[in-house]
């Protein structure tokens, strides 16, 4: 095991963040790596069941650890988790055990019945992804009527009083330019909007290059949020960002394996839900003695807890409150981890994502196999990769919603 | 002096506590707000409110010194003002000395 260094007694929170915590505070489960849709830029490449994937049983007894450990809520993805035949019955069972839930759903099964059923729970949060203002942009990544699906269970879930839903977009070239009717839409359902960054993760490294907002669009974007930012989440993960001046708010640092986790479908812990790659994989729950000791023991956490270092990033003025940055994003499109973002704003970038480099090869895909009239269009003008698929939690984002405050 | 000093308060209901190493989470499951607690003596205070008749019991039993007690009840109220603590109806103020 690696040694732990010593924490500092004082400091800031974020400097405390940076050392770890007993527990995560933003855990993303995702419960199924099956999906209704394929879309292109899935960050867990979901699409079909993994036949190890946690049973009932297992999974309660991941959600009676996690109330062990007063992690107060999770953030459930996929696939698409509602489609897990025990989807509901788990949800009730987290909450009777004092775990929150949040999960990201496209809609398929929101239905009225069940729109009423979760505006019966204090406990429960409903995010339904939605990645364009209209089908037309929308469906272009998410696939054939995904849009209407999405609507529909915005009005479903209005209609049966559920208060305070969120709409998470993921930000592409796409769709920078609708931000104010996306803000709308939320208006109109009652719901919160939350915009979270597109990385190049799971099937997202196949059209990264042609969906990531451009240089100038960031600009554009960073002017919304900081106009909007104070009704408008967005997981935090835009502090990249902030080295075009001003902090944007929330926890300005990358949190993965510090307060950030993913537990996957068959229960592989990861650093953070948009790095689920053999590099970032911390243990399992199964086979490595439950999540409390990989969280709190494994090597690979205990390294991303110890001080990093700045790299190439460490002269610049705004290291400070960009950080250098996404991890994820650097790995995924073949950066070093201890330089600039991919999309680093100063520009630094730029040349070494033109020059040589070598994205990681995925070490697991659970795209289906053959494409289904559900397969987004774009995937066959734009990708090698013939597989296609579906979606999810596609905008999970870590420290959603999450309000540092320290008295 | 800041009156609350003199009043009995208590977590709330809905918020638990969660240790960790620099001092506590607290986690309200009504408004879903995470607080960080970045002093020990603070969390020790906010769990000695439910026990001690006021605060500037719980501050005593919390061993904060006297002249700490303006900051900590700043810090009390931020934590008011997020429904983190809440005052208890059953006690009353009493007359001290
Ligand atoms: S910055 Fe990137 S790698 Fe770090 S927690 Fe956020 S999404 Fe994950
Ligand atoms: S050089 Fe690094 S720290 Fe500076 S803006 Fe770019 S990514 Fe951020």
């Amino acid at each position: 095991m690696t040694q732990t260094p010593t924490r500092p007694q004082t400091g800031t929170l974020v400097e405390q963040f940076e050392f770890g915590l007993d527990a995560p505070i933003c855990l993303t489960w995702e419960l199924t790596y099956a999906c209704n849709l394929e879309c292109a830029h899935c960050l867990s490449s979901s699409g079909r069941r993994d036949p190890r994937e946690l049973t009932t049983e297992q999974c309660k007894a991941v959600i009676d650890e996690l109330e062990r450990m007063q992690v107060f809520y999770v953030n459930i993805g996929g696939g698409e988790p509602t489609i897990r035949p025990d989807f509901w019955e788990l949800l009730e069972y987290a909450t009777a055990h004092h775990v929150g839930v949040k999960f990201s759903t496209n809609g398929v099964r929101i239905t009225p019945d069940r729109a009423a059923f979760l505006a019966a729970s204090d406990y429960i949060d409903v995010q339904i992804s939605l990645d364009g203002a209209t089908a037309e942009v929308n469906d272009y990544v998410r696939g054939p009527g995904s849009f209407d699906t999405a609507i529909r269970a915005l009005e479903n879930l209005q209609a049966a009083g559920f208060k305070d839903a969120k709409i998470s977009v993921v930000c592409t070239r796409h769709n920078i330019d609708q931000l104010d009717e996306f803000k709308a839409i939320a208006d109109r359902y009652g719901a919160t909007l939350r915009l979270t960054r597109l990385r190049p993760s799971g099937r997202g490294a196949d059209v990264w290059d042609e969906l990531h907002p451009r240089p100038e669009q960031q600009r554009v974007l960073y002017d919304w949020l900081m106009a909007h930012g104070d009704r408008v989440l967005t997981g935090d993960s835009f502090f990249h960002l902030a080295a075009f001046g001003e902090s944007l708010p929330g926890l300005n640092l990358c949190g993965a394996g510090r307060v950030v986790c993913l537990i996957d479908p068959v229960g592989d812990v990861y650093a953070c839900p948009f790095a689920i790659h053999d590099n970032f994989l911390a243990g399992n729950v199964l086979t490595d003695g439950g999540f409390q000791r990989v969280w709190q023991t494994s090597d690979l956490f205990a390294d991303l807890r110890s001080p990093q270092t700045g790299g190439a990033c460490s002269t610049c003025s705004f290291y400070d409150s960009c950080r250098g940055g996404c991890m994820a994003a650097k790995f995924f499109t073949g950066l070093p981890l201890d330089g600039p973002d991919p999309e680093c704003v100063q520009g630094y970038a730029a040349d070494a994502l033109a020059g040589e480099r070598q994205p990681p090869a995925p070490s697991q895909d659970h795209s289906k196999a053959n494409p289904t009239r559900r397969q987004p269009v774009m995937l066959t003008l734009a990708t090698s990769r013939p597989s296609a698929p579906p979606v999810s939690a596609c905008a999970e984002s870590p420290l959603a919603g999450f309000v540092p405050s320290q008295p | 002096m800041d009156g609350m000093l003199d009043e009995a308060w208590a977590l709330s209901p809905s918020v638990a506590l969660r240790p960790e190493p620099f001092g506590a989470l607290a986690y309200h499951f009504g408004n879903r707000k995470l607080t960080f607690l970045k002093r020990p003596e603070l969390v020790a205070a906010v769990r000695a409110l439910g026990e001690q008749p006021t605060v500037r019991a719980a501050l005593q039993a919390a061993g904060v010194a006297e002249q700490r007690h303006p900051a900590f009840v700043a810090a009390l109220h931020e934590l008011a003002a997020g429904d983190m603590i809440a005052r208890r109806a059953d006690a009353t103020a009493p007359d001290h000395p």
